[in-house]
């Protein structure tokens, strides 16, 4: 119990009394700084009840192929409700007919009948319910687990640049809450809302049969359920949209806070960041408690409109038995619908918010399948089986932002088999090359060609067994290092993957771990250091044996024997293979055949490395020189 | 999630504890956490007045129907039908206003306990070491702050207040319906039996599918997150196909344990509307009888047909309500399991008033905590930095040199010996001031989703623009200014994105401007070109001219920023010199630094 925060009494921000003074502080946004508002996917402009069209287009598009299914589910539930609904009406008739037989002559047999039709009734509705659960519940599911499938393959489908700008946490979230949110409205929701409005129209009917004048008296209450439902969702669609700002507020800041921790205790961060904590928190407490204090008018709202009718229609239901003019089961039977009848609405909040959430996040989601990818896969591919690994570059332009090209107008001419470093300060359109070559991006105008096709008209699988490309980003799967290696070739057999392994000079700290090459990275992986990683992420490449390979500052965190050992295996590995190195370390320009200086998207400079130092004037022997004293 | 790391995995048998997604939990879990009801004692007492309020009319309503039909129906007087109709529209209103106030009331309540359990536990997050946060990875930490309080706030606002309520609606109608009619209320009360026996069963079958479910959830995030984060990678292997069967894979298991519960809660929901429904046919069989004979009204009929009605929700839920009651104690055994680590590293007393940063490591040793001890990462460190001396620390990957800096401003604690400045062991400062004698700019700069300025100021809240503009002259960071908003852009994840060398020139910025006494560099400078590292280092000599310094270095140009160099060899300093000294008398360091291919091939030939 010792170790529970105690609560002190010291005056603190998260008062309860202060509720309704207004919280806003002017810090808020000065910590939070501008941003534009293009990048924010938060609902900023409002989640209306109505779907969007695409949104639509998604729902049509899942349902489609249980178009049978549904029919039959419909059919069911409305049988279902049927027996459901005649239960009531069949105690009525238990009373007003069963019973004066009874009393007159002891005869039970009218009684005996009706009984069972209820026992039928109930065992109607048992399997029928039974049936319509489970196959609305498969319905669902499947939806569901294609919505996943789509998904998660589209965003794989999509290219870098979209990923560039549209950040993993919102690729994260797409596939995890959105899809959560639609998951619950299948699960609760749905049911819910069908059982209410089939009730709603049943009952209603129901009531008006069993006695027009007292069933009217009864239906009183319809525009003012309708006039309070209606405040409640526009209300309730306004709050919802202030929660989930708040709450992202409250999931940034927190993730980011115990994400850097180490930055946030270093330089003694706790007190501001609790201070902004605190401030978010308690903003999202009010949202919160807006939304809860909705509910707390609304279900208390349907409650009063439900006992003023009840209370109402007894008072007239007893004048009108009083005179005769209805029977004491029909009093009864009215009684119970109208209990049937106000429970579903109590739900009905309930419903609104999953509803909403539901349509905002498929809203999202049909958003990002729209998408498309801006490197398209060709409609009719040209095969290339064994690539030689011969890149041109023809004319090739290429642009981020319109009108500033950053390759104004590349020709190249790599042969097959060469060993090219890239050089030059950043932004000289170095890396842009090598994404080009990879086709992370296409060009904007001319043709990148691997052994004379143009990259464009490979299909994405050919592509990737001919180029590989390694960067900075050493990302680790889940799983074990020799599965993280092996991405590279799925099928290579323990062997390969050590003499990958050996080769780049990784497999002594690999043996080393706990669990050598058995070694969880998940758990283990936070300390693998940032050079070890990147070994790890070299042997991937060098085991999936590309005829083109990349590296894009691919050494970057090695150590300088690291780095050695990883240039000699170079100097094997990439005998029989075209390569593009980019480095700022001019140590690893030593083993090209030869050395393009960039600058502004063009080539400054070609030729071999010793020839260009031999020059000593060009700007890759300045570059050079600087280097050689900076060792000294 | 949570789910990749099982409570029994290797690591458990540790001395701290893996995180796990489903401690052992009970209702002691539960209790401890009641602290935080204390000052919503009264919002509780009126929270179960009105409840119990509200029990009460939902029976009276029921019995003034009885009266009205029996009475004025029966016998053919019309004068008590008003006053009784006016009755029961009264309770009906009185009903409807204690529900108000208690939601009224409860919103607050809970929302008041939700908020006071997140402030204290981002407070003790942020007092527990690297350690801690090393091992919990940020999105197991966050379903804890979202998730399970939620789940905490859905129990002790709805589920115990409903718990009591159903419980005594349950018993005090059964007692009326008794009253009533004694054979009928004995089939009404056998009928309740079951229910509540096979709700239980239920909801302890139901709590491990939907566990299994919310795993499987767990699972598939990963993958998607691996889909998300490792897209570049996937995309250079062209392993989209690969990851994507992953997936459906996992996506499949979800869908069929899906189905699982889908099935399992059809057929407890059908079972629990049938249930009533053959009690109501019961009912209505033997009480049509007994208004037949003569034994009961047709009155109390009505009534107890609608009173009998008015126990299926509270049956039906109460196997909701201790499903959410199992959640609630999972979810607060998740809470605590934060709770209860320890901040094993506690400020000292002591602070020195004129730092002048002498720092010594003395016999230092240090291993992770989770670490068997005979795999230290440091043994026996010894070094000594006077003030205002600047030593670069230079050693292979791997060999402890990010560990040994992390050391000084206690983000972990040393396992023997001691770190002293100017004389006070580091653990007997108070941490503030420790950290503030203390800056670090890491290689993995970490950016918060917050304005350029606030990034910058994260040492020092009350730096002046000169000042912020300074460091951001030293830091060559001067991109900042050409942000859209300046300062006051947003960066980080949630606002503009930065390179990895704009990042680190942020994040030595920050520890300039934090003006410390010791400043540390840990390989800061591995993201910049050659150009921009050399003007960073001619405005690093002169910061560091004043400051202590470590500045751990993987380049020969880093190395001079320093007086003299201490290599790291296998977790220890086996050498401390001159750069020019060590070159020419150690040839490990000259192995480690000399980046001349040729050269090193021919020094690794020769026999060691």
């Amino acid at each position: 119990m010792t170790s529970t925060p105690v609560h002190t009494s010291t005056p603190d921000p998260r008062d309860p009394g202060n509720e309704e003074e207004p919280f806003e502080r002017a810090s808020q946004q000065d910590w939070r700084g501008v941003a534009g508002d293009g990048r924010s996917d938060e609902i900023t402009d409002a989640v209306s009840i109505r779907l969007r069209d695409r949104s639509r287009r998604l729902l049509g598009d899942l349902l489609r192929p249980h178009r049978t299914w549904l029919w039959i589910v419909v059919g069911i539930v409305i049988v279902e409700n049927a027996a459901r609904l005649s239960i009531p009406y069949l105690v009525k008739e238990g009373i007003d007919r069963g019973i004066p037989p009874i009393r007159e002559s002891g005869e039970t047999g009218t009684l005996y009948l009706i009984v069972g039709i209820v026992l039928l009734a109930t065992i109607t509705q048992a399997i029928t319910r039974q049936i319509f659960l489970v196959i609305s519940g498969r319905i669902g599911q499947d939806m569901l687990f294609e919505l996943r499938r789509r998904v998660f393959r589209h965003f794989q489908k999509l290219s870098p640049a979209f990923h560039d700008d549209y950040t993993s946490g919102r690729v994260i979230s797409r596939q995890t809450s959105d899809v959560d949110a639609i998951y619950e409205m299948l699960e609760t929701g749905f049911d819910g809302l069908v059982t209410a409005l089939l009730t709603l129209v049943g009952t209603s009917v129901l009531l008006l049969v069993l006695d027009v004048k007292l069933g009217l008296v009864a239906l009183l209450c319809f525009p003012f359920l309708m006039l309070l439902t209606n405040w409640f969702r526009k209300e309730s669609a306004k709050t919802y949209r202030v929660t989930r700002e708040k709450v992202a507020l409250v999931i940034v800041h927190f993730v980011e806070s115990m994400g850097g921790i180490r930055a946030v205790q270093a330089f003694r961060r706790e007190d501001r960041n609790q201070e902004i904590f605190d401030d978010i928190n308690h903003q999202y407490r009010r949202a919160n408690l807006r939304a809860f204090r909705l509910v707390a008018w609304f279900m208390p709202g349907i409650k009063l409109i439900g006992n003023l009718t009840i209370g109402v229609t007894l008072l007239y239901g007893a004048y009108l038995a009083f005179h005769g003019e209805v029977t004491v089961g029909v009093l009864a039977a009215f009684l119970l619908y109208l209990r049937q009848f106000f429970e579903p609405m109590q739900e009905i909040s309930q419903f609104y918010n999953t509803f909403q959430s539901a349509s905002a996040a498929l809203e999202k989601l049909s958003g990002v399948l729209e998408e498309e990818p801006s490197v398209a896969e060709p409609a009719r591919p040209v095969p290339l089986d064994d690539a030689r690994g011969e890149l041109t570059f023809d004319a090739v332009r290429f642009e981020y932002v319109e009108g500033v090209a950053v390759l104004p107008g590349l020709d190249l001419q790599v042969p097959a088999g060469q060993t090219v470093a890239l050089v030059g300060t950043t932004g000289a359109g170095k890396t842009t090359l090598a994404k080009l070559v990879s086709r992370f991006y296409d060009p904007v105008s001319g043709a990148v060609r691997l052994d004379g096709i143009d990259v464009r008209e490979l299909d994405d699988e050919t592509l990737r067994r001919c180029v590989v490309m390694v960067t900075q980003e050493n990302y680790l799967f889940s799983g074990t290092v020799a599965d993280n290696i092996r991405f590279g070739k799925p099928d290579a057999t323990m062997d390969e993957v050590v003499a990958a392994t050996t080769a780049i000079g990784a497999h002594d700290f690999i043996v080393a771990l706990p669990q050598g090459y058995e070694t969880d990275v998940a758990n283990r992986g936070g300390r693998l250091s940032a050079g070890q990683r990147q070994l790890v992420a070299f042997a991937r490449a060098f085991l999936a044996n590309p005829a083109v390979l990349i590296l894009d500052e691919a050494t970057s965190s090695l150590d300088v024997p690291s780095e050695r050992l990883v240039q000699r295996a170079l100097k094997t590995i990439l005998r029989n293979r075209t390569a593009l190195i980019i480095a700022h370390r001019l140590s690893t320009v030593e083993i090209a055949d030869r050395v393009l200086v960039m600058e502004h998207g063009d080539v400054v400079e070609d030729g071999s490395p010793d020839d260009l130092i031999a020059s000593g004037d060009g700007r890759f022997s300045d570059l050079h020189d600087a280097w050689l004293e900076s060792l000294a | 999630m949570s789910s990749t790391a099982p409570a029994t995995s290797p690591e458990s048998h540790h001395e701290h504890t893996q995180p796990s997604s489903h401690p052992p939990a009970g209702v002691h879990s539960l209790w401890r956490l009641r602290g935080y009801l204390r000052r919503h004692v009264p919002a509780l007492a009126v929270m179960l007045g009105t409840s119990l309020g509200g029990v009460g009319l939902s029976i009276a309503i029921p019995l003034v129907t009885k009266a009205l039909i029996d009475g004025p129906i029966a016998d053919g007087e019309i004068d008590p039908v008003l006053p009784l109709g006016l009755l029961a529209l009264a309770l009906g209103v009185l009903e409807a206003m204690l529900i108000f106030w208690r939601r009224w009331i409860q919103s607050n309540a809970v929302l008041g306990v939700e908020t006071d359990i997140r402030h204290d536990l981002y407070e003790h997050l942020q007092r527990l070491p690297m350690a801690f946060h090393s091992r919990w990875q940020s999105g197991q930490l966050l379903s804890r702050v979202t998730t399970d309080l939620s789940s905490i706030r859905r129990f002790s606002g709805f589920g115990l207040l409903f718990l009591l309520i159903n419980v005594t609606q349950l018993i005090v109608v059964t007692g009326v319906l008794l009253h009533m009619y004694l054979p009928l209320g004995l089939v009404v009360a056998a009928a309740a039996l079951p229910i509540i026996y096979l709700s239980m069963r239920f909801e302890k079958r139901y709590v491990v599918v939907s566990r299994r479910v919310q795993d499987e959830q767990g699972d598939l995030a990963t993958l998607a997150e691996e889909g998300a984060v490792g897209i570049r990678v996937i995309k250079s292997f062209g392993r989209s196909r690969h990851v994507s069967e992953q997936y459906d894979d996992a996506a499949r298991t979800l869908h069929a344990t899906s189905m699982d519960k889908v099935r399992l809660s059809a057929r407890f929901w059908t079972f629990l509307e049938v249930i009533p429904n053959l009690a109501v046919t019961l009912v209505l069989l033997l009480g049509a009888l007994g208004v037949g004979r003569g034994d009961l009204s047709p009155g109390t009929l009505v009534a107890f047909i609608v009173l009998m009605l008015s126990l299926v929700w509270p049956i039906a839920s109460l196997g909701v309500i201790l499903a959410m009651a199992q959640e609630a104690m999972t979810a607060s055994a998740r809470v605590l399991e934060i709770f209860d680590a320890e901040p094993a590293i506690v400020s000292g007393t002591e602070t020195l008033e004129r730092p002048r940063g002498h720092l010594r490591f003395e016999h230092v040793d240090f291993r992770f905590p989770d670490q068997h001890d005979d795999e230290l990462v440091l043994r026996d460190v010894n070094l000594d930095i006077a003030p205002g001396e600047t030593v670069a620390v230079v050693g292979a990957t791997g060999s402890g040199k990010t560990t040994m800096t992390a050391l000084v401003p206690r983000l972990h604690d040393v396992t023997a010996g001691r770190i002293t400045v100017d004389g006070v062991d580091v653990r007997d400062l108070t941490l503030p001031s420790l950290r503030t004698i203390v800056a670090t700019a890491f290689e993995e700069p970490t950016l918060f989703s917050m304005s350029a300025r606030e990034n910058l100021t994260l040492g020092r809240a009350d730096a002046t623009d000169d000042e912020i503009a300074e460091a951001v002259e030293v830091a060559q960071a001067g991109f900042v200014h050409d942000l859209p908003w300046g300062l006051d852009t947003r960066i980080g994840e949630q606002g503009m994105s930065l390179s990895g060398g704009q990042r680190q020139r942020l994040a030595l910025a920050r520890a300039v401007l934090a003006q410390p006494r010791i400043l540390v560099l840990d390989d800061t400078l591995s993201a910049l070109d050659v150009h921009t590292e050399k003007l960073v280092e001619e405005a690093l000599q002169r910061v560091l001219a004043d400051a202590t310094g470590i500045v751990v270095a993987h380049r020969a140009s880093t190395v001079m920023l320093a007086d003299k160099v201490a290599l790291l060899q296998g977790g220890t300093i086996t050498h401390v010199g001159q750069h020019s000294e060590l070159m020419a008398t150690v040839p490990a360091y000259r192995q480690l630094l000399a980046a001349d291919v040729s050269d090193s091939d021919a020094l690794e030939e020769a026999p060691a």
